[in-house]
């Protein structure tokens, strides 16, 4: 169960799983750090900083969870350790 | 074996299905519009909302009935991962999403954002960190997941008491919420409505389990994102041109800035009593506004109602990708409360900014006032007469509506801007109707993640190892019914305080849960010993908080003082008041207490954080606690290690195999 390519998997998803939490921590927090800043520019009569929190961070989440799954989903079979179709 | 045929005929055709359910739901809002422009009165369009969209949720609850037990817990683990994206969607989102969300972002402007980003972004961590691994374990609660892990019955006791404290009080809140949108907006009795969104729960859960309760909840999607997004694409469009109002209120956002600064100008506002719309931390400081957001967040990801939605997906890849749909659906929504928002602000400000004599306020204003949801000068709008008089109290009030005069309660928001707009009420019956599928597609999700605790891991689990499948459906049903009828009744008392208790669940289920369960799958060398002291601890320093802060103010600052952010000056208020308590006797000592009391609760904190985030306590408390416990115990068997790496690997069986289930397929 846990030869070589079985490390091999968890160290992928392990990468996998800690970039993504990076992603996060960035559109949750990091970003918003900066509204002051960011509200002095004006896209569509959004100020920057206000639109980040209302919708940008929330397009992040939803993109990241796609590319999250077809990544998974690419380790699993790279690594024979998907399920069967 | 003629079941499962049929079964997975009505699989395959689900999206032929739900197209015909979403035709048909147009249909009967176009039917129910023609019938009010022949005359048809607005109480009889209300009705007909109510009762027949609860109708078709009864009736695809009783198609759905079920006597397996797969298909009771976990819907077979069949539901595609789009549809199940869908029914965590409308899980999920609360009456309280549907109806305040967009009221609580016109209040508070860009710091009332925290709760757009904290309800959606712990999907992120559901998806990384949680989901798949329990869809691979093959688990039918979550307290299942804590038992074979952590050595046994003792964790899931545990898990069981963090799953009900976070549960009942927030579906409590859910039968309030359809008591309050059928009395207030289709002027129905409260208590009526409450036994009457009772009855829907449970014709929808009873029955059919998980299964119902799915197929139920896509469906009563579909109805709450129609109904929320109709009126603001009308607006969008008859204000803009564009019917994109998530693209549009930019514009909003600018006028709204503008007025701003002509009503401070005209003196129609006092410049202390204005939030700009788009300025930071009016509201929140930086750390309460970022904590609150962790607390969402994790608490999303470790609430039950919502990670037993994954265990009824196909496969681990479904249950990933399922993730994803779930948050974009969710995603449809909250980034259109904003737009919501500020298209309602724009309105009522343009009001005031024309400087409107009092005589001349619009109808609405009256509608919610009536209801209790719309003052002005401190009295409830009734009419012409009594807005008059009340701001005729106010010294110097030159008879014309000032910002500062007006109070809307945050409910008023969604459900008044199809008459705002001037829509016909048609449009304002389909919102309420929303409202409704919202709460109750929540409330049907939260009593079965209950119910299942009780009748699986109690019942089934640790009292009657050996009981039937009969026996364990009967049982599921029967505790299914009486948690629905007591919180029903509790709903119906009006209890103010479980409203306020609801924001706690996302604490308590993130500081009582969330550690135990990620370290459970990422770090093996997590113990026994370490999760029981990590839950504990977790969940008792965070309920701790939440109700030492909010019922024991006094004492909890007497202890923590040396901790709290308050004032000097507060601080000094504090210690006449009690002075004053002390002094005091007779009636006059209660009326003391009450005042102290009140002010302790400004001050009883530790460095300022409100209780509503009391996880950001809690979780490194649980984290903590699980690390070194667990490093001074010895480490988990071979057995359960060799578990830990099998739950890591989507190939393979499920870890956990219902002997019952087992034998009927």
């Amino acid at each position: 169960m846990s030869g070589q390519s079985g490390d091999r998997y968890w160290q992928r998803t392990s990468a996998l799983m800690w970039t993504m939490l990076g992603l996060w921590i960035f559109f949750s927090f990091v970003v918003h750090f900066f509204v002051g800043a960011l509200n002095s520019i004006v896209i569509l009569g959004f100020p920057l900083g206000f639109y980040m929190a209302a919708q940008g961070s929330l397009i992040a989440f939803v993109v990241m969870l796609f590319v999250f799954a077809r990544r998974q989903d690419e380790i699993d079979r790279e690594e024979g350790q998907a399920e069967e179709d | 074996m003629s079941q499962n045929v049929s079964r997975g005929d009505f699989i395959s055709n689900l999206g032929r299905i739900y197209t015909y359910y979403t035709g048909g739901f147009f249909a009967f809002v176009i039917v129910l519009g023609i019938l009010e422009q022949l005359g048809v009165p607005n109480r009889w369009i209300g009705y007909g909302f109510v009762f027949l969209t609860i109708a078709v949720y009864a009736i695809i609850g009783i198609l759905s009935r079920t006597s397996e037990v797969g298909e009771y817990y976990v819907a077979g683990r069949r539901v595609p991962s789009f549809y199940n994206g869908m029914a965590t969607g409308a899980d999920w989102m609360s009456g309280a999403s549907f109806v305040g969300m967009a009221g609580t972002l016109f209040l508070l402007g860009y710091d009332g954002l925290s709760f757009v980003l904290g309800w959606t972004g712990g999907y992120v961590l559901v998806a990384i960190l949680i989901a798949p691994f329990l869809r691979k374990f093959g688990a039918y609660t979550v307290p299942d997941f804590f038992a074979e892990r952590y050595g046994g019955n003792a964790a899931r006791m545990f898990a069981v008491i963090v799953l009900i404290s976070c549960s009942f009080t927030y579906v409590v809140a859910q039968i309030y919420a359809t008591g309050l949108i059928a009395s207030r907006f289709l002027d129905m009795n409260f208590e009526v409505a409450v036994y009457a969104g009772l009855v829907g729960i449970l014709l929808c859960s009873m029955l059919g389990g998980m299964k119902a309760v799915t197929w139920t909840q896509v469906a009563q999607y579909i109805v709450l994102i129609v109904a929320y997004l109709t009126p603001i694409i009308i607006l969008s469009t008859q204000k803009y041109g564009i019917p994109i109002p998530e693209l549009t209120y930019g514009q909003a956002l600018q006028e709204i800035a503008s007025l701003e600064k002509s009503m401070v100008e005209k003196g129609l506002a006092a410049a202390a009593s204005l939030k700009p719309h788009t300025q930071p931390f009016t509201t929140y400081d930086p750390l309460n506004y970022f904590a609150l957001i962790l607390c969402l967040m994790v608490g999303t990801a470790s609430l039950p109602h919502i990670l037993m939605r994954y265990f009824t997906t196909p496969s681990v890849r479904d249950a990933r990708s399922s993730v994803a749909w779930s948050l974009f659906f969710i995603f449809l929504l909250y980034f259109s409360a904003p737009a919501y928002a500020a298209f309602s602000k724009l309105e009522v400000y343009s009001l005031i900014n024309k400087a409107t004599q009092l005589a001349d306020l619009p109808q609405w204003i009256y509608t919610y006032g009536k209801i209790g949801l719309v003052k002005i000068c401190g009295a409830d709008a009734l009419n012409v007469q009594s807005v008059i008089a009340a701001c005729g109290k106010i010294a110097n009030h030159a008879g014309v509506l000032r910002l500062q005069d007006l109070s809307i309660n945050t409910d008023v928001i969604v459900l008044s801007t199809p008459e705002i707009a001037g829509m016909p009420y048609v449009i304002a019956g389909l919102v309420a109707a929303g409202g409704l599928a919202a709460a109750l597609s929540t409330a049907d999700g939260l009593l079965l993640a209950i119910a299942n605790a009780l009748s699986h891991d109690i019942y089934y689990k640790m009292v009657n190892p050996n009981a039937p499948t009969k026996t364990r459906l009967v049982v599921s049903r029967i505790l299914l019914f009486f948690v629905a009828v007591l919180a029903a009744w509790v709903a119906s008392t009006k209890p103010a305080d479980i409203l306020s208790m609801v924001a706690w669940a996302f604490s308590i289920a993130a500081a009582g849960i969330f550690p135990a369960l990620v370290l459970g799958v990422w770090w093996k060398r997590a113990s026994t010993l370490g999760c029981l002291v990590g839950m504990a601890l977790g969940y008792g320093v965070c309920v701790y908080y939440l109700v030492g802060t909010r019922y024991y103010a006094v004492s909890f600052y007497k202890t923590w003082s040396w901790l709290s952010s308050a004032t000097p000056a507060a601080q000094a208020k504090f210690v006449e008041l009690r002075n004053a308590w002390m002094a005091a006797s007779g009636p006059a000592k209660e009326a003391a207490w009450k005042a102290l009391d009140t002010q302790a609760q400004t001050v009883a904190n530790w460095w300022g954080v409100r209780n509503i985030s009391a996880a950001l306590f809690g979780l490194p408390v649980g984290f903590l606690a699980i690390w070194i416990v667990s490093l001074f115990t010895p480490a988990p068997s071979k057995t359960v290690m060799d578990m830990v790496d099998a739950t890591r690997r989507p190939r393979g069986e499920t870890i956990l195999r219902d002997k019952d289930a087992a034998v009927q397929h």
